[in-house]
């Protein structure tokens, strides 16, 4: 079985969000992680290698700066990696770069993290499975695979659904897929080992998308100060809800 | 050229977000000077829709959103938009909504796909709309050059929700469309309220101590008709669902009101409530980091406090 895993490079969840003209983002003091949606992904991977005959890629498209997160998926328990070596500038231009890989490498399961912590934009998976013409999974908090055939739990407003289909498909996937205490670190032998798997780089000059342009960013305003209440002055602050924000 | 909205019913009744949808899909419709055309499944209240603002409600009567898959959906607005030559589609942020989105967007031909939308576009040509982003961090306005655009719109988002009627015709149709993926269950939650929709939302952490201290926020939740919520170790440590957990890596809320109990506010959990218009943070902790981002604060023991909360409650509603 050949499984594809998707990452992104993102700001670490505790980074100050911060603008240069409103225009870019500032990288000062920003430490780069692995989307923590594509991490429950990855584990997920491994656990199914762990059961089956399967290899693990994992893609990125971006540039040098996210070699380290391929290396770092590497030592995770990846086979190998692949860079698509371009500036993400938006997601459908993403899409198109991993489908035309995808068509020179057919894969069995794919996954993305359901979305990414900077852009929020969840339409790389998407994206990707109808381009693909594979179903599209969405929201994936559990699976079990028997052969070809996929059954996934996923979270809809409201509940949970359990579909079952034929593979390929393509995951988009969030913690429940895996526990956040089963996710895979890197072990020393398997940071030794990820220097020698296959990290490669591809180019892909004839694909770009100048569609969808973000044109400028901003900041919301900061909430005023809070109005603290003493331990006895419930009654008070119930009040307050009720004449300021009227919701009570 | 009309502007198209899917608009999702819970078993044939429309909830606050279909309302919201429908209200902005109105607004966008005026903006352009066309017309609206609504689609929904299985609906026995198409009449309601157009109390709302649509101009012609599309009813595909033999289908129903909850035995429907995605694709199914995403085929089905694909030929409505093609049939009607739509430009503009507006779609909730539900779950079924991020899930058709993109699925329609790269079936058609030169169109764009907006998410996570706060607002109506500034601008019609090109399209400019502002929208979330980084986690609720930040706001970004994308400008878009494609012929079509399909729009997500964030619940509790928008703003008030106007009550205009539209011209109101009523077409009811069947249609069928295959799929290789097949439903074998669905289970609704304990939830009785909604927590991506609720208005209210009440949510606790660590500072509870136990899972077997929840009953006072389910009750005190359960007073204010408001959804409960949770941080995420406690959801992680397996007290409360996953599907309570709110954060950067859970749900992201925009209520009107979120109480926040036994919460210190790490940043991550912030990045998930930050869209609510209000915070009450009630914390023994005075350092609490939380009370830095919140409207109005109690520093003192949730346990004295929540019932005090709850008996105060009581007293305003009688």
């Amino acid at each position: 079985m050949k499984i594809l895993v998707c990452i992104s490079s993102v700001p670490d969840t505790t980074s100050k969000i911060n603008f240069i003209n409103n225009q870019d983002f500032d990288e000062v003091g920003v430490t780069y992680i692995i989307n923590p949606y594509d991490e429950f992904c990855l584990t997920k991977a491994i656990h199914i290698k762990e059961s089956n005959n399967a290899t693990i890629t994992v893609i990125n498209v971006g540039d040098e700066k996210n070699d380290s997160i391929l290396r770092k998926a590497l030592a995770i328990g990846a086979d190998n990696a692949v860079r698509i070596n371009k500036n993400p500038d938006n997601s459908r231009m993403v899409a198109d770069c991993i489908k035309k890989y995808c068509d020179d490498n057919q894969f069995d399961l794919i996954f993305c993290g359901r979305e990414s912590i900077d852009y929020n934009g969840g339409k790389v998976p998407g994206f990707l499975a109808g381009k693909l013409e594979i179903p599209f999974i969405n929201s994936c908090i559990g699976l079990e695979i028997n052969n070809i055939k996929i059954n996934c739990k996923c979270e809809i407003d409201n509940g949970i659904v359990t579909l079952e289909g034929d593979l390929p498909v393509l995951i988009a996937g969030q913690k429940g897929l895996v526990e956040e205490k089963e996710l895979k670190i890197p072990s020393m032998r398997g940071i030794m080992t990820a220097r020698t798997k296959p990290l490669e780089i591809i180019n892909m000059e004839d694909i770009s998308n100048n569609n969808m342009t973000s044109i400028e960013y901003t900041k919301p305003t900061e909430r005023s100060e809070c109005k603290i209440f003493q331990e006895d002055e419930v009654e008070k602050l119930v009040k307050t809800l009720s004449d300021e924000v009227k919701v009570i | 050229m009309s502007v198209l909205t899917l608009i999702e019913n819970w078993e044939g009744d429309f909830k606050k977000t279909s309302y919201e949808t429908l209200s902005y899909a109105r607004n966008v419709t005026n903006q352009l000077n066309t017309d609206l055309i609504v689609l929904t499944l299985g609906s026995t209240q198409p009449k309601q829709l157009i109390e709302y603002g649509a101009d012609k409600v599309i009813n595909i009567s033999n289908l129903k959103f909850e035995t429907t898959t995605n694709k199914v959906i995403s085929d089905l607005c694909v030929e409505i938009i093609q049939e009607y030559e739509i430009n503009t589609t507006i779609i909730a942020n539900t779950n079924v909504g991020k899930s058709i989105s993109p699925l329609i967007t790269v079936k058609l031909k030169d169109t764009g796909l907006i998410t996570n939308a706060i607002a109506l576009p500034e601008k019609t040509a090109p399209l400019t709309v502002k929208c979330k982003a980084f986690s609720s961090k930040a706001y970004v306005k994308y400008e878009s050059n494609y012929n079509s655009n399909i729009i997500n719109i964030l619940p509790n988002s928008i703003g008030n929700i106007n009550k205009t009627p539209g011209k109101g015709e009523i077409i009811n149709i069947e249609k069928s469309f295959e799929d290789s993926i097949q439903i074998l269950d669905r289970k609704k939650s304990n939830e009785k309220i909604s927590l991506s929709d609720a208005e209210i939302v009440v949510s606790a952490g660590r500072g509870l101590k136990a899972p077997e201290n929840w009953e006072m926020i389910e009750e005190l939740a359960e007073l204010l008709g408001a959804a409960t919520a949770c941080s995420k170790p406690v959801s992680d440590m397996g007290w409360r669902p996953h599907s309570e957990h709110v954060g950067q890596t859970g749900l992201v809320v925009n209520p009107e009101l979120y109480i926040a109990i036994g919460i210190s506010g790490a940043i991550q959990h912030l990045a998930g409530v930050n869209g609510s218009k209000n915070i009450v943070v009630i914390n023994i902790d005075a350092d609490a980091p939380f009370f830095k981002g919140a409207n109005y604060g109690i520093i003192g023991d949730a346990f004295v406090i929540i019932p005090k909360l709850i008996e105060a409650i009581k007293n305003h509603k009688n």
